[in-house]
């Protein structure tokens, strides 16, 4: 069965979203997502979407779906790499994905990440 | 009527004459064309004029025999339009030809008043046609280069800058409406994946007025540009501005606003990890040396 690799890179995991996706795709990326995160305890998702040329409404919903379930599960998203005629579908259908972080590229949503995770540390360092 | 055709055409010369001394009474555009020019515009029209109503008869226009005589009318129109004829200018052209051509009807059938008042009806329809298609080519013309103008100035008044490594400006001019906001979009857009900067300050000192319908416009090309990754700051908030987005009870509480280019460019800066130092050589020589150190 078709389906979307979910790599382990260290505490992340990178989704890199290549193919058109409907229904099944998403109900399972959504599976391999939020399995992944409990058994891995990762701490960060990076979702590249810089190869979708083409995204609806169905699309923005999964993306913010997964970012739900992953801030539940105590992890972060970041969607890496759209493109402007993405960005700008998305805002005329009015979907601003406000719950989800975004950054330019793998590399600076990487930087983003880490840097939390970080801080993250630090904090919970001072409180204990 | 084969008349008609048969006085134009053998009265040329002597129809083009009168015709330009009664088109310099009428419009002297020297300053916009040539005599010669004028000269050679006037034989060819002339020649297609006699051409036309050989073959198709002066009532129908949109005969095949025509087509010359209309293509011909549509370019001069044209390229006279361009050269800054008015569109009557451009109709008195073909108008001055009356006098002329009602001259030479009268002298030719003056035995035959029945027949001289029908050729000079035809050839009143006939011009007053002819004038109506050089006055819409004429301004066909026009609307076409206010139509390019706009183009231009719409690509003009969107620059994106880039202010340093990571950060992009975007200082809007004039007034944003739905059309320019989608240039301005995608302009900011494509800069930000080209330059691969984090941030943009979308400068809005020249913009007259904002409203609920430019706020939402702004508020879009923000969260565009937060979708890829990269955050906006908006600056140039005049104090009239400031006070019009309170009274219209606008949300831009999700976005960072400055009241000046220099204060967002600063927080820009700040933000990416860099701050700008006045270096010992600088305060010495305050000409020489602003910016010319790089920190990183």
């Amino acid at each position: 069965m078709e389906r979307i690799p979910v790599l382990r890179m260290g505490s992340l995991l990178l989704i890199t979203i290549q193919v058109d996706m409907h229904d099944k795709l998403a109900l399972q990326l959504q599976d391999d997502v939020t399995e992944r995160i409990s058994d891995w305890g990762s701490t960060g998702v990076l979702i590249d979407i810089s190869s979708l040329e083409i995204v609806d409404s169905f699309i923005g919903r999964m993306l913010a779906n997964i970012a739900g379930m992953s801030r539940v599960l105590g992890a972060e998203t970041v969607v890496v790499g759209m493109q402007p005629a993405v960005a700008i579908t998305l805002v005329e259908l009015g979907m601003s994905l406000a719950g989800v972080r975004t950054a330019l590229s793998v590399e600076a949503g990487m930087e983003l990440l880490y840097g939390n995770a970080i801080t993250g540390s630090e904090n919970e360092r001072t409180e204990a | 009527m084969n008349d008609l055709a048969e006085i134009i055409s053998q009265n040329e010369d002597r129809l083009r004459t009168e015709w330009i001394r009664t088109m310099s009474s009428a419009v002297e555009r020297a300053d916009l064309i040539s005599k010669a020019e004028l000269d050679e515009q006037c034989n060819s029209i002339l020649k297609a004029l006699a051409d036309g109503v050989k073959t198709s008869g002066p009532e129908n226009l949109s005969g095949a025999g025509w087509s010359g005589a209309r293509e011909l009318l549509s370019s001069i129109s044209a390229s006279r339009a361009r050269r800054g004829f008015s569109p009557g200018d451009v109709a008195m052209f073909v108008l001055s030809l009356k006098q002329p051509l009602f001259v030479l009807v009268r002298e030719k059938m003056s035995k035959n008043p029945d027949a001289m008042f029908e050729t000079i009806w035809s050839v009143t329809q006939l011009l007053d046609r002819l004038a109506l298609i050089t006055t819409d080519a004429s301004i066909a013309t026009r609307e076409e280069m206010i139509m390019r103008q706009q183009q231009e100035l719409m690509e003009l008044s969107t620059p994106v800058v880039k202010l340093w490594d990571g950060i992009l400006a975007l200082p809007i001019i004039g007034t944003l409406d739905s059309a320019r906001t989608q240039v301005v979009m995608e302009s900011l857009l494509q800069a930000v994946v080209a330059t691969n900067s984090r941030y943009a300050i979308i400068d809005i000192t020249g913009v007259p007025t904002v409203d609920t319908l430019v706020a939402q416009h702004l508020l879009k090309t923000i969260t565009a540009a937060r979708l890829m990754g990269a955050e906006c700051i908006i600056s140039g908030v005049r104090p009239q501005i400031a006070q019009t987005i309170v009274h219209l009870g606008i949300n831009l509480e999700d976005v960072i606003t400055k009241a000046k280019l220099s204060d967002a460019f600063a927080l820009a800066l700040q933000r990416s990890g860099r701050a700008v130092v006045r270096t010992a050589a600088a305060a010495a020589n305050p000409l020489g040396g602003f910016f010319s150190k790089r920190e990183e």
